[in-house]
Order: structure tokens, then sequence, then C-alpha cells
């Protein structure tokens, strides 16, 4: 008997009933016996030399367990890519909040106090804080140019076409830093013991990632160090690399107590402290036909990372293949680069420097559609990718995409051409500006290039006597559906009831390493070696006999009571196998940079209130080709989410820098988006299938931050006719771009509407 | 959290007589905890200087609400939520109503006073320009009495006030003769709720005969304390709306208002958008006035 309908279908989470009656457990829900509390010492200037620390009087420091640098018996690193970053600054501070010391106490309140005793003397050295210091180089704060990572694409003769073109059109964009905001702050719990080493459990979204800073750090085996994932509240990309430092910091403060240490941060450290989006800025140089067809240009991509390297060059990486996007370019020169700046290190954050890149892009678009003489939708149909073209990378785009269909559906959905009519119209009386923008787009799902290459990812999955077949990864549920989507996949392919199937806690003792869960990758990646996994299981049970095909859950149960019987356990593994026509060049940054696209065409309607100067988004409508929907309601959930946070990113989150330290660590003065500031968020899918995901599957969790920034944007100079090229856009910034002569001493006359 | 909880002490009397013996105790070391949904943000910041606090939620006299023929009278310990339900209030205060309606999410306005918005003091607090322009009446009480003051004689500098270490907010009285006029109250923060008001505004207007007869018009944000537009007011009593008015009315609007840039927003923004305000309710108030 096969069971139907479970991909496709909107079966339960998981780990909804848990979470929905309180009973899901996270990490500050976890104490251990003897358990202390851990806190951190940061450092509160950018840039120094740490002269001396002095234990201030009114704390008795007996009862503190106190860490320093002196205390690691590894290597003094955060292990990610480069190892530059310091698990604690011993000699010299890079960034404001950077730990320095690691206290311990057995009650919690108590210690603030004794953080704040702490104080620090320190030689204060020059720093920078933005990509145009960090690129006059006037100090060197890292390596021998303050660049983290270069990365050039060359496709054509881009030099040759600048003198075909009968229009050249420039233009300079910025995005702003965004922080995660994910419910649950950061937080873990470590336990050492000589023995056994070191087992974290925590808030994150990639295990192994933790276990190799922490065998690094702690100059330990592999098998003496286990990393638990505890139920997380959220991640966006905020728990991909930061879980490690956290972690290794209680593990330290455990191994010198002998006790378990709980660290959670509260809202304004982890605001302050933890890492964000990269702040970026986009140059565009391009040479377009008379009939506005793109015929080459430059692309200059720049990043700011931060003071230490962690993952900025695998998000310029992204940002840098994203730059030309959904459009097909002759000729291209991509230049990108991560600079280094006396801020806490900028990290992942759904979207991982596509968001930055296809802003600019998709800004610029409607900037070229002006210089022709076109509209923004006719620019757009003259320059779209098809298939059988290539991609900036010369990437053939193998599949079937029709680009246009899509932007003729959104527009359809959105009445695009009636609003557009109307809105000029209205527009010429009254206190509220309206209008409408267009953005169309494409994200690549999976790690970039050679990067599941790398990975090498290893999925199980084990069946009990049972009959319970339980999927085995390190792939973190964190509110995306993980949980419920693989267990959806493993089902399907075993033909078992979805309740047949669940899914091993990540730990890192139990499960395989099946990669970071980020990158929109698990659906699609993992989510295929789950399917084969599985499918290992039922071939095990039908090589030895004990099953048929046409099997009922019944007779699945009887099958694997029987093998286990014999053989002891009944487990099956499959590892990542690159598809053999995926080629990518690491050197020339050319090839095929991802196994499959998600495509999309995004439409945002706006009002611009001239009293306030306020824009809100009116109508959104949201569609987009993602291979195939696995669970609708999962899949609508995050394109609705993604929209809200990328409407956050574009209009709303807006953090106050000063000298390197977020100034405004608070949710009252952050202000992300809230239910009363959002409009219908429509989503519609278009299903295509992908024959590197699992049913056809593309990643979707990153796609929808992508597109609205720009969409909302190009909304914005459609109802106001003012060019914005920098996000966030603040009520601020419409002003004084809306009314530049306005003086606080003569006020000159605006009086409309008075009868 | 960032405070200890050993480092407090919370003492509740449950009548209005033990929390004034106390406050008067000890001169200036105890500090009055209403819905508290101001001081425990400070606490939780580990920002709490005053250690010994006193309840004064469960106090009945601060809790009820009495109508007379010619005022009500609000104890200062009623919350935004009595107020949004109230009928008096929403029907002939609505400013103030409108001003609780926007004051955080219904939780805060659940714990949230008016007494404790006063006593605050924040010249951001949302329902203070409503108190200003219904010329609203303070009683405050200590063991040496109660004085009534005019609110608008309350703040005297940024968060400064005449409330004396010992005193409490009894009630906050309001003349019940605005029920004619024509009401506006507008807020702008950076967000559609639970935002504090980069510029929020409450005004009051009667045209007669084509002419402003009375305009009461007080803003939040744009000084030191909520400020009422005496001068702007003055200027208008008695004049026909036209575009000529509106532009002097914005021209002594920026003369009165001391908007300063801050993590929220800059000062000319404000000042812009306090002259757009002001701007909107007398459009608004003509096409009232036409229509009557
Ligand atoms: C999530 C959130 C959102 C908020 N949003 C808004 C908003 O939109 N607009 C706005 O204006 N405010 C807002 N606030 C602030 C706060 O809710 C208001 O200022 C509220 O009115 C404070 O009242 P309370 O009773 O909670 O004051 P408490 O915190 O109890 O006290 C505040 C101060 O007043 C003193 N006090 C209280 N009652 C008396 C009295 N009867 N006599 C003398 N002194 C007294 C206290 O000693 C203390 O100094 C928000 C707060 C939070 C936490």
């Amino acid at each position: 008997m096969t069971v139907r309908h479970i991909i496709g279908a909107s079966v339960p989470r998981k780990e909804g009933w848990d979470k929905v009656t309180g009973a899901a457990r996270y990490v500050d829900d976890m104490a251990l016996p003897g358990m202390l509390h851990g806190a951190t010492v940061r450092s509160t200037i950018a840039r120094g030399k740490i002269k001396q620390i002095h234990f201030g009087p009114g704390v008795d420091w007996n009862e503190y367990v106190v860490v320093s640098a002196k205390d690691i018996p590894g290597k003094n690193c955060i292990a990610l890519i480069l190892d530059d970053q310091p698990c604690l600054a011993s000699e010299f501070v890079n960034h404001p909040e950077e730990p320095i010391l690691l206290l311990a106490h057995p009650d919690r309140p108590k210690l603030r106090k004794a953080v704040e005793a702490v104080s620090i003397e320190y030689d204060s050295l020059p720093a920078l804080h933005t990509i145009e210091e960090s690129e006059r180089q006037s100090t060197i704060i890292w390596g021998r140019d303050n660049t983290f990572k270069n990365f050039l694409v060359e496709k054509g003769d881009v030099d040759a076409i600048w003198k075909k073109a009968a229009h050249i059109v420039e233009g300079e964009y910025f995005t702003g830093a965004q922080e995660q905001l994910y419910i649950e702050n950061n937080g873990v719990i470590a336990a050492f013991d000589p023995k056994n080493g070191v087992t974290v459990w925590g808030s994150l979204q990639c295990p192994y990632y933790v276990h190799k800073a922490l065998i690094t750090l702690f100059a330990l085996p592999e098998e003496k160090v286990r990393v638990v994932q505890m139920e997380t509240g959220g991640a966006f990309g905020g728990k991909e690399e930061y879980p490690s430092m956290i972690a290794g910091h209680a593990a330290l403060l455990a191994m010198k107590s002998g006790r378990p240490v709980k660290i959670v941060y509260d809202r304004m450290e982890d605001m302050a402290a933890t890492t964000k989006r990269h702040p970026s800025r986009t140059r565009h140089r391009t040479a377009v036909s008379k009939d506005g067809r793109i015929l080459g240009g430059e692309i200059e991509f720049t990043i700011d990372g931060g003071a230490y390297a962690t993952l900025s060059s695998v998000v310029l990486s992204r940002g840098t293949i994203h730059a030309g996007g959904a459009y097909y370019w002759p000729n291209v020169r991509i230049r990108t680069k991560a600079v280094a700046t006396n801020a806490p290190p900028h990290g992942a954050f759904r979207g991982f420097g596509a968001p930055q890149s296809l802003f600019a892009m998709e800004r610029h678009m409607d900037r070229i559609a002006q210089v022709v003489g076109i509209s923004p939708v006719e620019v757009r149909r003259r320059n779209f990718l098809k298939s059988g073209q290539t991609t900036t990378t010369e990437q053939t785009i193998k599949e079937n995409i029709d680009l246009d269909r899509l932007l003729k559906r959104a527009l359809e959905l959105s009445d695009y051409a009636a609003k557009k009519k109307r809105f000029a119209e209205k527009n010429k009386a009254g206190t509220n500006r309206k209008g409408i923008g267009i953005a169309a787009f494409l994200h690549g799902a999976g790690f970039t290039g050679s990067g599941e290459r790398y990975l090498n990812s290893l999925v199980g999955a084990e069946a009990g006597a049972d009959g319970i077949v339980r999927v085995l990864v390190s792939s973190a549920e964190f509110g995306q559906g993980t949980n419920t989507v693989l267990c959806q996949i493993a089902a399907e392919a075993l033909g078992l009831p979805y309740e047949n199937v669940s899914i091993a806690q990540p730990d890192t003792s139990v499960v395989p390493n099946s990669g970071p869960t980020v990158a929109s990758r698990t659906a699609m990646i993992v989510g295929k070696l789950v399917q084969s996994a599985a499918r290992g299981i039922k071939e095990t049970l039908t090589k030895t006999g004990l099953l048929h095909e046409d099997y009922s859950p019944e007779q699945f149960r009887a099958a694997c009571k029987e093998y286990i019987a014999t053989h002891g356990a009944l487990k099956s593994y499959a590892r990542y196998e690159a598809p053999p026509d995926v080629f990518w060049d690491d050197e020339k940054y050319r090839g095929e940079a991802y196994a499959a696209f998600a495509w999309a065409v995004y439409v945002a309607e706006v009002t611009v209130d001239l009293t306030t100067y306020s824009v809100t988004v009116d109508d959104f409508v949201a569609l987009q080709e993602v291979g195939r929907v696995l669970h609708p309601v999962l899949a609508e959930g995050q394109i609705t989410g993604g929209v809200a946070q990328a409407i956050g990113f574009a209009l709303y989150e807006n953090v106050v820098w000063q000298d390197g330290r977020m100034m405004n660590n608070q949710m009252t003065n952050y202000i992300m988006p809230a239910s009363m500031d959002l409009p219908p968020i429509r989503v519609f899918f278009e299903e295509n299938g992908n024959v590197h995901g699992a049913h056809g599957a593309k990643g979707i969790g990153e796609l929808p931050m992508d597109g609205p920034a720009p969409a909302i944007l190009n909304a914005v100079e459609d109802a106001t006719g003012v060019r914005f090229c920098s996000i966030p856009l603040l009520p601020e910034d419409l002003f004084e771009a809306l009314r530049p002569e306005f003086n606080e001493q003569a006020v000159p006359s605006s009086v409309r509407g008075i009868a | 959290m960032r405070a200890d909880p050993a480092d407090y002490r919370l003492v509740s009397p449950g009548n209005l007589l033990g929390a004034l013996s106390l406050l008067a105790s000890e001169p200036a070391q105890w500090l009055p905890i209403a819905g508290g949904t101001d001081v425990m943000v400070l606490y939780s910041a580990g920002k709490l200087t005053n250690r010994n606090l006193i309840d004064i939620w469960n106090i009945p006299e601060l809790r009820q609400i009495e109508v007379f023929p010619d005022r009500i009278s609000i104890g200062a310990a009623c919350t935004y939520t009595v107020l949004r339900q109230h009928e008096i209030v929403s029907r002939e205060f609505s400013l103030l109503a409108t001003a609780a309606s926007w004051t955080g999410g219904i939780a805060n306005q659940n714990r949230g006073t008016l007494g404790g918005n006063i006593a605050n003091a924040s010249p951001a607090a949302d329902s203070l320009p409503a108190l200003l322009v219904y010329d609203a009446v303070l009683t405050l009480i200590s063991v040496r009495g109660e004085r009534r003051v005019p609110y608008r004689t309350f703040h005297t500098g940024y968060k400064q006030t005449i409330l004396a270490a010992d005193e409490l907010i009894l009630n906050i009285s309001l003349p019940r003769r605005f029920s004619k006029y024509f009401s506006h109250a507008r807020k702008v923060g950076a967000r559609n709720a639970q935002a504090i008001s980069k510029v929020c505004l409450a005004a009051l207007g009667q045209v007669a005969n084509g002419a402003i007869r009375d305009v009461r018009l007080a803003l939040g944000s744009v000084a030191p304390v909520p400020l009422r537009l005496n001068e702007t007011e003055k200027m208008l009593t008695g004049k026909e709306i036209e575009p000529s008015l509106i532009d002097a009315a914005r021209k002594s609007v920026l003369k009165e208002i001391r908007p300063i840039d801050d993590i929220r927003s800059t000062a000319r923004y404000r000042s812009a958008v306090a002259c757009n305000l002001v701007t909107e309710f007398l459009a608004k108030l003509a096409a009232e006035g036409a229509a009557a």
C-alpha cells in the first residue's frame, strides 16, 4: 500500500504541538545540577591595546569564576574559514563589544554588577567605521589592505562595449545593517569533564560548525566534543556562526569551574554584540542599446565585514553571483570586495549578500528604463535571461524558465496597469502619493559554486523495531519547517504514513554531518539525501526478502522487527554526490554557481504620506517559481515572513552606529514593522520542478528577502518622482529629499485642500 | 534582565494613608510604582536607582472615575483600558481616549496609568497633549494635605515637575466643556503601533461665522516638556482659515517649538511634521466649519 499526498500536503508540524502547548524545551528551560551562570566582559572601545584590567571594589571576587584568553587550552580563535577571530581578546581589541573576560556565578543577577565592576584600560588606536574609510586605508586594521576577500567575474569584452552604447547608465546604491531579531536570544549550556570532554546544548543552526570550533578551541579529538541543538526560537542566519562563540565561552567557564555553565544573552547584549547583515555599496555602469537592451557593464559590489573575516567571503560570493540579477549580460565585469571596519563582525542573514546586490540591480533597472524612455516592465522584458542563455558566471540556464510569463502573471495579479494609471491621476492632488513598483529576481539554492562538493553531506535514516523510521541529520529546525518537510520526504519515499516517521534531535553524537542549515539548501539538497537514505531502508528490507512491494505499515513494522532481531540495527546512509554536469571554477569564478535557481517577480504598492513623509506598503504580490511546493502552509509562511522581514530592511530597520557600536540596541528604538505596518502579502507559486531537488523542490527560504526592498523603492519613486538609492529609507530621508528647501525659520507655503 | 531583585524592596500598603506616610517617612527614598510600565523598563535595564518601591496599584481612591455635572475626575491610577472603555471619556474627551488607544499594546494599556504618564514626564508621552488642551487640573496629595494645580504648570523642565518627593498625584480633573469642539489627534511614530512618538498633536477648535472662535493646540516630542502652543492659538483666534493664515500659523509653530535630534528622529523632521500636523488640523477645522 502506498500512502499518497504526503508531499504537497500541509501536514502538522512535527514539533508544532509541543511549541503551542509550551512543552518545547529551549535552552533557558534547561538546568543542570550545580549549574553556574556566565556573563561576558566586553570592550568599550572600537580599537586599541589592552593595558590593564582592574577588578573593582564592591564585589567579592572569590565568588566568581573568571576566565581570560590564558585559560584557553587550544587555539584562541573561533574556527570557521580564516580563524582570525579570537574567542577572547588578549592583547588588542578590534571592535566594541569584543569579549575579553568571562565570569560565572551561581546566582544569575549577581553577574551584571560584577561585569560592571571590571574596568579595562586601553591605549586606543585609530578606528575605521565605513566602507569608504576602510578603502582609504589611512590606517590598516586587517591584513595588508583592510580587505578580507576580492572576487572578479569577467564575461565577454566589457571594454569594447562602451562605444557601441546608445546610453551609459550609472548608479550607486547602499543598503544598511539589519539585525536578525529572532525571538529567542543566543544562549547555550556547556558541561565539561576530563573524561568525556565538552558537551554543549544550544540555540543554533549548525551543530557541526560549533563542533569544529570547539575542537580547535579545546584541542580535543572529535569524539570528545558533543553539540546538541535545543529547540531554537528563530535564527535567520543569526545563529549560523555566532553560537560557536558563545558555546566556546560557556565551555571555557565550565572547564575552569568544573560545573555546567549557562550563558543566555538578554536582548540588549544580543543586539549589540552579535552579527548583523553586511552593509553594502554597489556601483553600476551599464552600456545600453537604444531600445533598452543591456550590452554590458561594470558592477562594483562592496560589503562591510566588520572587524573579523568570519563568513564575509561567502556572503560576498553570493552577492557577487547575484549581482547581475535575472538578466542576460553579454559582457560584464563584476568586481567585489569585503572590507574590514571596527564594528562587531557582520554575518549571515537570510539572503546572504544577495538582497544587497539585487537591491542595486533592481533599482538600477528602473533607472535604465527612465534613461532609455521605456517602462520598468519593458526594460525587464527586453533583458530577461532565457533558457539556453548564460548567467554572468557563464552558467547555461538549462531549466525551462519563462520570466516573461512570470512577469505577465504578476502584473495581472497586482492589477498593475490599471493601478499605475489610476495613481498617476490621483497623485495630482491631496496629501498622499501612491505608487507601484516591481522587482524581478532569482535566488540560487544550496552552497555557492563548489561548496556542496566540499560539504560532502551525509544523511542517515534508522528504522526501529516498532516500524518507526527516524531521520538522522544535523539540519536544524528553527521555525522554518525542517523537521516536517524532511519527515514528509522520508515518509513518501518509504510509502509510510507521515506519523510513522520521526526526526532525531540534532546531536553530533547521534546524527551525521548533513551540513549547516543555511543557504536554502535543506529541503532541496538534504531532502534529496533523506529520500535516498529512506529508500535504502526499503531496499535493505526488500533485498533480504523481508518485505515485498506494496506493503502496509504493519508489514513494514514486522519486517523491521525481524531484520533488527537478526542484524541488531537497521540504518541507511546517503552521501552527497555532485551532479556530473555541474562544474565550477573557483579561480575564475566561472561555471555552474548553483544547481538550481528559484525565480520571482514581486509587485509592491505604496502610499507616501506628505504630512508625515512615511511610506506604507498597501499591497504586495509575491509570485515565485520554486520547483515544487512540498508543504503549502510552510512554503507560504516562508514567503510571507521573508517579505515582512524585507519590508523592515527597506523602510524601518535602522541600526544607529556610533564609533562601531549599535546605539539603539533595544526593540523600542530599533524598529521592525509589526502587524499594523504590513500589507496583505499575497503569495503565489509556480512549480516547474528541479532535477536536483527532492521531488523537484528548490530552496525558498531566502528568496523572499531579495525582492521587496527594490520593489518598494521603485514604487516610492513612482509615487514621488524622487530617486532613492539607499535603504533603510526612513521618513526623515523622504522629508529631506522632498522638502530640501525647508527652513525652520521661514516656512514656505504648502497649503493644500483648503476650501 | 539586568537588575538584581535582592537589591530592591517593594511595599504594598493597600491604602492611601499608608502610602503617603511611607513616602513622608524617609524623604526621597521611596518611589511610587503604579502600573510599572515605565519603572520596570528601567529596572530590567539595570537603571532603576531607587531601591525602595511603594505599590500604589491597589489604592481605591486612585482607581476611580467620578463624573460631576461640570467635570470628570479621573483617579491617577486608572489604566488606559479603563479610560478607553469609559463612556464619558470616549464621548466628551476623545483626544484622551484616542491617546489611550495609542499607548503601547493591549497588555501595556491594561497596566499603564494616566498618573504614571504624567509623573514620568516624558516629553514624548502620548496623553499629555490632550490633558493640556482640556485644561486639566491635578490634585496632588501628601500627609501635609491636598493642593489643586493647573496641569499646564506641572512640568518645569525636561523630566522635571513640581511634584514634591512626598506627594502623589491623586486625580486628574477635566472640565466638561469641550464636547462641542472639533477635535483632532495624530501620532507620528516610527511604526503604526508600539512606537514612541516622534511628534504627536492634540487639537481642539471651534469655528463660528467663518472665523476661529477658540483653538487649542498641544504637541508632544517637540520640546523638553509637552507643549501648549499659546502664541499660535492667540494668533489664530478670531481669524478666518485661509492659506495666508495657515502660513502664519506654521511660522508661529516653529517659533514656539524646540525639537532636538535624538536616536529616534531629527529636529528638522520634527519641525516640519509639527507644522504639517497643525496645517492638517486647520484644514479639517475649516472643512468642518464650512460644513456646519
Ligand atoms: C511596551 C510599552 C509601550 C509603551 N508605549 C507608550 C506609548 O505609546 N505612549 C506613551 O505615552 N507611553 C508609552 N509607554 C510608557 C508607559 O506605559 C506610560 O508612561 C504609562 O502611562 C506609565 O504608567 P504606569 O502606571 O505604568 O507608571 P509606573 O511605571 O508605575 O510609574 C512611572 C512614574 O510615575 C510615577 N507615578 C506613577 N503613579 C504616580 C502617582 N499617582 N503619583 C505620583 N507619581 C506616580 C512613578 O513613581 C514613576 O516615576 C509604554 C511602555 C511600555 C512598556
